[in-house]
């Protein structure tokens, strides 16, 4: 039997943004202060859009 | 009136040709192959670390969500996309491969995220392994 790991939309979500985050500031900057800055700045930006997207569906939906 | 003006080839720099050396050329490679290791050979150790937990985090994450693991084929362009994106995560594809890894087929909504997180672990260490090219030549510090 196979047991896979099972997540919510919002957890999935929530994981990938935390991970491409680290990977962007690291990529995208030059040195380790801006880095974590911009990589927060990603992490932020994809949770606010979660966020935003999330209602939008709400309201779409009711 | 003494003339002032200079032509632009006198006031503006051009751009220095970049030397190709050798770890030029191993910094992205070792780095797609084994994600973080085109950092740790030019002794950025920590960014290597973050890339490596990064990379493999996502690709394990995929694996554990039995996302599919594409092969190569000439069917679907998407399936054609996702094999390209796959490869991009160097041993831990050829490993899933080999060991069988990860769902054949996306069964469900959870395997559908989790292809997604496997192709996308593969796109960043990508960026990664070009990331170490530009340390490489002296483009970044």
């Amino acid at each position: 039997m196979i047991l896979a790991l099972q997540l919510s939309h919002f957890s999935a979500a929530a994981i990938f943004a935390f991970f491409f985050s680290i990977v962007f500031g690291i990529t995208q900057r030059n040195n380790p202060q801006e880095m974590m800055r911009y990589g927060a700045y990603c992490f932020a930006m994809a949770m606010g859009g979660l966020f935003v997207a999330g209602w939008l569906m709400w309201f779409m939906h009711h | 009136m003494a003339n002032t003006e200079t032509t632009t080839s006198e006031t503006q720099p051009t751009a220095a040709a970049v030397p190709f050396t050798a770890m030029a050329a191993l910094a992205p490679a070792i780095g797609w192959l084994i994600p973080g290791a085109g950092h740790f050979i030019q002794k950025r150790w920590i960014r290597g670390l973050l890339l490596l937990a990064s990379v493999a985090g996502l690709f394990l994450f995929g694996l554990a969500m039995q996302g599919k693991v594409y092969k190569s084929n000439t069917g679907d362009l998407l399936d054609i996309l996702g094999f390209i994106g796959d490869l991009g995560a160097g041993a831990f594809y050829f490993a899933a491969r080999i060991f069988d890894l990860g769902g054949t087929a996306i069964t469900s909504a959870n395997a559908d995220y989790g292809t997604k997180y496997i192709v996308v672990a593969g796109l960043l260490n990508i960026m990664a392994a070009v990331d170490a090219y530009h340390i490489a030549i002296g483009k970044k510090q």
